[in-house]
Order: structure tokens, then C-alpha cells, then sequence
């Protein structure tokens, strides 16, 4: 077999099952595409020698038989998990040589399933934006081009170089995390798959915390089979983690059957934005159509909240990161400024952060500050909350009359230049978000599935949001749109 | 409401970041550019509404109030920028 790299989560694993290839074979196949790869800035420390070493444990497994579905499968890790002994950055300065002594829970997950990691993938600093231009590391680029034209193009953010990594086939699969949209944006941006599940399925324990009641980890891969495989290994009930919840976890590739005869799909008015580019509307209209195709019913439905997710969401995910980003002051891991004779411990903690914070995060912390100061308090996070309560209820209002699952579009454009976003006000860049912000705000899982391209040639998401903890008819509802959408577009290797 | 240069440079004092004095005016639009975006929930009618406490209704688990690690302080120093004689140091706190 050649071009190992190319494969998916369940080709792989049927390959080396059937003894087809071994998964140092596979693992050296990814390794070399990654070495090759440089100029996607998408693993950003890479790690070898923990992969063969893992690969050569796996296929001892697989050859003793009754080895799990992820064993000996080569996939990326993103920079927002603690991995033992490796550097775990979050993509900032302050987090400059930082190696944790411990796992997090899901990379462990994974690991003890066997699957291999090839190394730590790109990201917005602290998951903070969606083009993947905020990172100490600088930008991952995405394999895909318009056209003859060489600009280089966002993979999206903040799994970036997750997503760049999928798609251009350095890694088999990739971790990602969804604060607001940060798994499904990018995917959607390359054309992959990604799946951010019900708030409390993935343990967040060792993640490093950007707003902790809307961070969720998922993964990103080539396609929702896959999709479900990983999933499966990444979930489950973790004592470490509070808001982890004791739910067993389903076996999601089992329930992957391609019928959703009956289901109804709801299409929500209020996603009709103004300004809108035609493409996706007719992306839109067309994805109803292969659902009702395979036996849906198309039901109009109304989310009427929708236009308050981002100004909530831009007060309490800056509000919850501006505690959680409090613990990065200096002393007890990462980075501390170079002081001045007589600078005291609050000289260091303002040096310490004002250096090691890209301007985005020092912003967040910033806005997050200011709408938790007293007086503020009320009129800006308090109300922002009241107003989430009224965004979940819209959610449960019509998963109440009978709604399976929400098809929406995953983002308002196809991916754009690097850097043409520089010079717009932040507000702009935060709209990329509209579309999967509601679903972390209710607490929702939501898949991004490829759905075709636009007239540049670049890929177009669209989004199913589903009912809570049913990730595994979210996933076949997928299913059922991947089959019918047929997307199979790969980018040209230019790098 | 609006953010003076006054209230920028309060805001970044009270999150521990230092940002130079000329700085200050272009943060400050930047706030007050964010501030208006985030205004918009005003026109929304929250009364009565409880505000979301936790996305999904759960009493957090309790567990024993013992002691369930330690003994890793070679571990809890390993990533200092600077430790010594087994703590963590820093710049003089007290005159």
C-alpha cells in the first residue's frame, strides 16, 4: 500500500486488523508527509520517537488480538492538551517551555486505546480566534488555494492546525477544541469533519482552560465514520473533572446505519443572515433537500435568541477567561518577564503578562475584567447569562415539538486570505462564529460535515446541531448528509 | 457607556497587564468598539429570567474531604522560572 498518510480512522484500522500494514508503517508514512509539510506551520512540535515507540507497542496489540478501534492509528494532538513531558503551550509566550508532568485525561484516553501521537498541532493563542493568526507559533496555512492563485489562505481557528493537518493528510485524525465554534469553523474551512459533543461528554482535565462552561474537546477528521470511532475513545465520565457526566458511552460507529426516515429536521429561520453569499444559501437549501431525499422532514423553525449568541458569548467567554487566565502570572510554570532592579511581585505579574499575552488574549482578559468589575457586574455578565438561559430555551423549545436535529450553514464565507482581516475591527473576525456560538452557549453537540465548494474552489460546511447526549443520531443524521453531498474534493500539494 | 483612557488603563491595572501610556487611547476604542457590539443584549427582555448557572442542571459530586495526592513537589516545582530549596520564588512581597 502506498501513500498510508491518505487513509482514514476506519480504513486504517481494518488494514492493520487484517494485517495489511503494521502501524509503524502507517505511523512512518505520516511522519514523513509531516517532515515534508513545513510550510502548513501545522505540528509544531513534533514527536517521533514517542510515535514509533507507540506505533511498535500497538502492533504487539494487534497482533495478541482484541486491540481497540483507535490502536495503532497515527493522529495529532492539539497544543491546548497537557501531554506528558512535551511541550504544551496553548500556542502563547507565557507558556514558553512548559512541559506538564501530567496527561490529559482524554489524550490518555487515546493513548491507552493505542493510538499514536505524531505531535502537538498549531492554534490560536489559548484558542482565541478564528484564522489561526494569534499563535506564538505564527500562522498555520491551509493546504487549500484558490484557484492558481498563491495567496496564502486561513485553515480557520483555533484548531487550525488541526484542521490543516487532516486535510492535508499528515495525521489520520487530529484532537480539536470548541469554545465557540473552533472545531466546526476550520473543519468546515478545509473541508473535514468535526464533531464538538454535549458540554460534560469529554472530560476538559488537563485542557488548558479557556472559558470553562462552553469548552468541549472533539475531533476532526476525514469523514463521520471516523468521526464517531474517535469520539467514542475521547468521551466518558472522568472523577477529575466536575462537570464531567457519569453517561455511558455509546458505541457511535454502530449506529451509523445511513436511515433517517421520519427524522425531523428543523431549518431555522433566524440563519438567514443578511449579506449572506448566495452560494451558501443555495448550500443550505440544497443539504435540506438530500435529507428530505433520504426520507426527512424539512421543518421550518425558529431560534429567535440567535442574534444575542455572540454579544453573550463575547461577554462570558472573555468574562470566564479572564479567571482562568488569571493563574498565568510568573512563578509557578511558563514564562516570567525580566525584571528591573527594585520591580516588586506586581511589576512581575504586569511585565510577566503584558510579554507573554499576543494582543487578542490581552484583550479577552481585558473585556473580561471590566464586564466582572464591580458595577458592570449586573449590567454586563448578569444579563449575558439571563440571555443564555434564553438561547438554551429556544433549543429546547423546538427539540420539545419534535426536532431531531438543526441543519445550518457552519460558517457565513468560505475560508479567507491570511491577513486580510488585519485592518477589520475584532467584532468582524468574531462573526465568523455566528453560526456555531449557539451551540456551546446551550451546551449542544454540533458536527461540521463537507458539503461542497464555492466558485474559488474552497470548501463549505454545513452544520447539524443535535438534541443533548444524542451524538449518536447526530452523527447518523451526518451520515446520512455525507453520503448524499459526496464531497471528495482534495486540495492540490503545493507545499 | 464609554471607555476613557482613564478607565482603559484601570480596566489593565486590575488584570495585572501593563500597557504603556500611549497605548492607551487605541485599547480604549477597541473596548469601546467591543463594548458597543456587546450593548445589543440590552434590547433583549430578561425579566424574570434566571441567569445560566451551569449549561446542564447538576449538583456537583462530592466526594470525602481527605487527602488524595501529594508528595510530588519536585513535580508542582519542575516548570518554575525559578525555584529554590524546594519553593517557588519570587520578587520581595513585604518591605
Amino acid at each position: 500500500m502506498s501513500d498510508l498518510n491518505k487513509l482514514g480512522l476506519a480504513e486504517a484500522r481494518d488494514a492493520l486488523r487484517a494485517g495489511d500494514v503494521t502501524s509503524v508503517e502507517l505511523t512512518e508514512s505520516c511522519l514523513k508527509a509531516i517532515d515534508d509539510a513545513d510550510a502548513l506551520n501545522a505540528f509544531v512540535h513534533k514527536t517521533p520517537e514517542i510515535a514509533l515507540e507507540r506505533a511498535k507497542a500497538a502492533d504487539e496489540r494487534i497482533k495478541a488480538g482484541d486491540a481497540p478501534s483507535m490502536c495503532g492509528l497515527p493522529i495529532g494532538i492539539k497544543d491546548l492538551f497537557c501531554t506528558k513531558g512535551v511541550p504544551s503551550q496553548a500556542a502563547s509566550k507565557i507558556l514558553e517551555g512548559f512541559k506538564p508532568e501530567y496527561e490529559s485525561t482524554v489524550s490518555q484516553q487515546l493513548a491507552d486505546s493505542g493510538a499514536v501521537m505524531l505531535g502537538k498541532l498549531n492554534m490560536d493563542e489559548f484558542a482565541m480566534g478564528s484564522s489561526n493568526e494569534t499563535s506564538v507559533y505564527g500562522n498555520a496555512v491551509s493546504p487549500w488555494r484558490r484557484g492558481n492563485d498563491d495567496a496564502q489562505l486561513t485553515p480557520g481557528g483555533s484548531s487550525g492546525g488541526s484542521a490543516s493537518a487532516v486535510a492535508a493528510d499528515l495525521c489520520l485524525a487530529a484532537t480539536g477544541t470548541d469554545t465557540g465554534g473552533s472545531i466546526r469553523q476550520p473543519a468546515a474551512f478545509v473541508g473535514i469533519t468535526g464533531i464538538k459533543p454535549t458540554y460534560g461528554r469529554c472530560s476538559r482535565w488537563g485542557i488548558v482552560a479557556f472559558a470553562s462552561s462552553l469548552d468541549q474537546a472533539g475531533p476532526m477528521t476525514k469523514n463521520v465514520r471516523d468521526a464517531a470511532i474517535m469520539l467514542e475513545t475521547m468521551c466518558g465520565h472522568d472523577p477529575k473533572d466536575s462537570t464531567s457526566t457519569e453517561l455511558a458511552v455509546p458505541n457511535f460507529e454502530a449506529m451509523l446505519t445511513g436511515d433517517i426516515k421520519g427524522k425531523k429536521i428543523g431549518i431555522p429561520k433566524e440563519y438567514r443572515m443578511d449579506g449572506m453569499p448566495a452560494e451558501i444559501e443555495r448550500l443550505w437549501a440544497e443539504g435540506a433537500e438530500m435529507l428530505k431525499a433520504a426520507g426527512a422532514e424539512i421543518v421550518d423553525i425558529s431560534l429567535p435568541h440567535t442574534k444575542y449568541a455572540l454579544p453573550a458569548y463575547y461577554v462570558i467567554a472573555p468574562a470566564e477567561a479572564s479567571s482562568n487566565l488569571a493563574r498565568y502570572d510568573g512563578v509557578r510554570y511558563g514564562r516570567r518577564a525580566q525584571l528591573a532592579q527594585g520591580d516588586g511581585i506586581t511589576e512581575m505579574y504586569e511585565k510577566t503578562r503584558a510579554e507573554g499575552f499576543g494582543h487578542e488574549v490581552q484583550r479577552r482578559v481585558m473585556i473580561g475584567t471590566y464586564v466582572l468589575s464591580a458595577g458592570f457586574y449586573d449590567a454586563y455578565y448578569n444579563r449575558a447569562r439571563k440571555v443564555r438561559t434564553l438561547i438554551k430555551k429556544d433549543f429546547e423549545d423546538v427539540f420539545a415539538a419534535g426536532i431531531d436535529a438543526i441543519l445550518t450553514p457552519a460558517t457565513p464565507s468560505a475560508s479567507f486570505g491570511l491577513g486580510e482581516m488585519t485592518e477589520a475591527d475584532p467584532v468582524q473576525m468574531y462573526l465568523n462564529d455566528v453560526f456555531t456560538v449557539t451551540v456551546n452557549l446551550a451546551g449542544l453537540p454540533g458536527i461540521s460535515v463537507p458539503a461542497g465548494l464555492d466558485q474559488q474552489g474552497l470548501p463549505l460546511g454545513l452544520q447539524l446541531i443535535g438534541r443533548p447526549w444524542e451524538e449518536g443520531d447526530l452523527l447518523n443524521t451526518a451520515y446520512a448528509l455525507e453520503s448524499a453531498a459526496g464531497f471528495v474534493a482534495k486540495p492540490g500539494k503545493w507545499w | 457607556m464609554s471607555i476613557d483612557q482613564s478607565n482603559a488603563a484601570k480596566v489593565a491595572k486590575l488584570a495585572r497587564i501593563k500597557v504603556e501610556d500611549d497605548a492607551l487611547p487605541a485599547l480604549a476604542s477597541e473596548f469601546n468598539t467591543i463594548l458597543g457590539f456587546i450593548e445589543q443584549l440590552n434590547e433583549v427582555d430578561v425579566e424574570g429570567v434566571e441567569p445560566m448557572v451551569s449549561v446542564e442542571p447538576m449538583r456537583l459530586k462530592r466526594r470525602e474531604d481527605v487527602v488524595t495526592d501529594g508528595n510530588q513537589q519536585d513535580k508542582v516545582l519542575a516548570n518554575a522560572p525559578d525555584a529554590r530549596e524546594g519553593f517557588f520564588a519570587v520578587p520581595k512581597v513585604v518591605e
